[in-house]
């Protein structure tokens, strides 16, 4: 394929840009890519989040995207594809199944091969900081107006204090 | 009132140019992405949530014999300029000092400093511990945030996954959370025109680029931050062993772009460099990216040996020190851009004339 800059040479390196108006895939030689490498202009070569959130639009259907929500921070995964974050650790179990997909095409792989992990072992909870992470959950909950769930977690509480 | 004298170092001892290699590669900096158990992320936690993750990780700090002494600065309680200034100063991202628009600090956004490290609080992840060295020192820099992160971790719960790893706000971090990257002024290259290919050989490898300041910023007087792209499906050690191997090939790359550039066309980068100097000791207005451009030239011709009695340590400190609200706050008030540039102009002949015994 010729250089899409100057037209004269092979193109060698792919660049992929992406904006508003969608993704743009810019072929260039290596003399037309050093060149936008001297200018600054150069994109980052890769964008592995950009791609990342294209591949949840166009693997999922629109109502899969609201169907699921975390239990822990009403997240779904249309927020995840609004601000391309997850909203705690617990979206990584809700959404799993899709996640894992993602990760694979992110990184190549989907299972850690670096450092295990043990977490310290809990002191005994102490009933403030579960409670107010409790509140903290309700208030979420009734924002999202997921009542059901604020439900459970009202009487959850009430059962604490 | 900030006050970074309170740091052992001002945050600044990476710019000492004791390190290896330290002409071409100005630092070494590793980051890993770290979250609490039981909490939502920054981004969507409540206020009382991320402060209560603050004072968490503050018990923990305080426990640890090593990091007791770190200087806490709550960057939710501190004005813009000052928050600027630790960002430009590298001691906080763009995103927990709310310059970013889309990001706007938040409650309980913090960092504790240390000699050549830092934990920011409550920027994308609960934690980003962060390590920095002088020069060439992936090795050094990984041992010094396996520590902190093993201390770290045996006082309060990372939220962690058996298949996935440590898991982060954003899935491009998930696994081991880190990012190894190396800040490297490749101007040979880019002189000869090899950069292209060398850039286009890191992607193939699985690293990638960015500017000065990280994501999202452009490349500016021919510094690049080289850093691995993936975080999952491979061990540290083998991340940095890799990133360690195709930084050696591109340091040499780069030395050989010099030779052949004073081998092929001498004169002319001789008198390129020479004029750049001139500028920098003559000028009486400069904007912020000339002043990087030709500190750039004068930076090679150190490295060149064309220009004797200057140090590369003088060089990265102009690099920091003739930012805006770094000006700004050496003048003790806010500059326009105008007013910038004629400070600017100012404090480089100086250190320059400082440093060469003249006056400019």
């Amino acid at each position: 394929m010729l250089c899409d800059n100057c037209k004269e040479r092979d193109s060698v390196v792919t660049l992929t840009t992406s904006d508003a108006q969608g993704v743009t895939e810019l072929h260039l030689c290596e003399r037309c890519a050093a060149e936008r490498g001297i200018e600054t202009q150069m994109a980052a070569p890769k964008q592995p989040l950009t791609d990342f959130i294209l591949a949840v639009q166009k693997q999922l259907p629109a109502t899969l995207l609201e169907s699921s929500r975390c239990s822990f921070c009403s997240g779904t995964l249309r927020d995840f594809k609004n601000t391309g974050r997850l909203g705690c650790a617990y979206c990584y179990q809700t959404f799993e199944s899709s996640l894992r997909d993602l990760l694979r095409r992110v990184h190549g792989n989907s299972r850690h091969a670096g450092k295990r992990y043990q977490p310290p072992q809990p002191a005994v909870a102490e009933d403030a900081t579960v409670l107010s992470e409790l509140r903290d959950r309700l208030r979420r909950a009734v924002e999202q107006e997921q009542f059901e769930e604020a439900a459970r977690l009202r009487d959850q509480i009430k059962v604490m204090e | 009132m900030l006050d970074l004298s309170l740091l052992p170092d001002g945050g600044v001892s990476w710019l000492d140019a004791s390190g290896e290699h330290a002409g071409i590669v100005l630092s070494t900096r590793i980051r890993l992405a770290r979250n609490l158990e039981g909490f939502a992320f920054p981004g969507r936690a409540r206020d009382g949530e991320r402060l209560r993750v603050l004072s968490r990780v503050r018990e923990a700090m305080d426990a640890i014999p090593s990091m007791r002494s770190h200087l806490l600065v709550r960057v939710d309680n501190i004005g813009n300029e000052e928050r600027l200034l630790l960002h430009e100063r590298h001691l906080v991202s763009k995103e927990l000092a709310g310059l970013d628009p889309q990001h706007p600090v938040r409650s309980g956004a913090a960092v504790f400093l240390g000699d050549g490290m830092g934990v920011m609080v409550n920027e994308e992840d609960h934690l980003r511990l962060q390590t920095l060295r002088s020069g060439f020192a992936l090795s050094d820099a990984f041992a010094d945030i396996e520590r902190i992160d093993g201390e770290l971790g045996a006082r309060v719960p990372f939220a962690y996954h058996e298949e996935f790893g440590f898991l982060t706000s954003c899935p491009t971090n998930t696994g081991t959370g880190m990012r190894a990257s190396v800040l490297i002024h490749l101007p040979g290259l880019v002189l000869t025109k090899e950069i292209g290919k060398t850039l286009a050989g890191l992607q193939q490898m699985g690293l990638t680029y960015r500017g000065l300041y990280g994501e999202g910023s452009e490349v500016v007087g021919n510094f690049f931050q080289i850093s691995n792209q993936t975080t999952l499906g491979r061990p540290e050690e083998e991340i940095i062993d890799q990133l360690m191997y195709v930084l050696r090939t591109v340091i040499s790359r780069e030395e050989d772009a010099r030779r052949v550039l004073l081998r092929d066309a001498g004169y002319i980068i001789e008198d390129k460099l020479w004029r750049a100097y001139g500028t920098l000791r003559y000028a009486r207005s400069l904007s912020f990216e000339e002043a990087m451009n030709y500190l750039s030239g004068v930076r090679l011709a150190v490295g060149l040996k064309l220009i004797s009695g200057l140090s590369v340590y003088t060089l990265n400190k102009l690099l920091i020190f003739s930012q805006s609200a770094h000006l700004a706050h050496a003048e003790g008030k806010a500059l326009t851009e105008s007013e910038a540039n004629l400070v600017r102009a100012r404090y480089v002949r100086q250190l320059l004339a400082d440093e060469t015994g003249t006056n400019g």
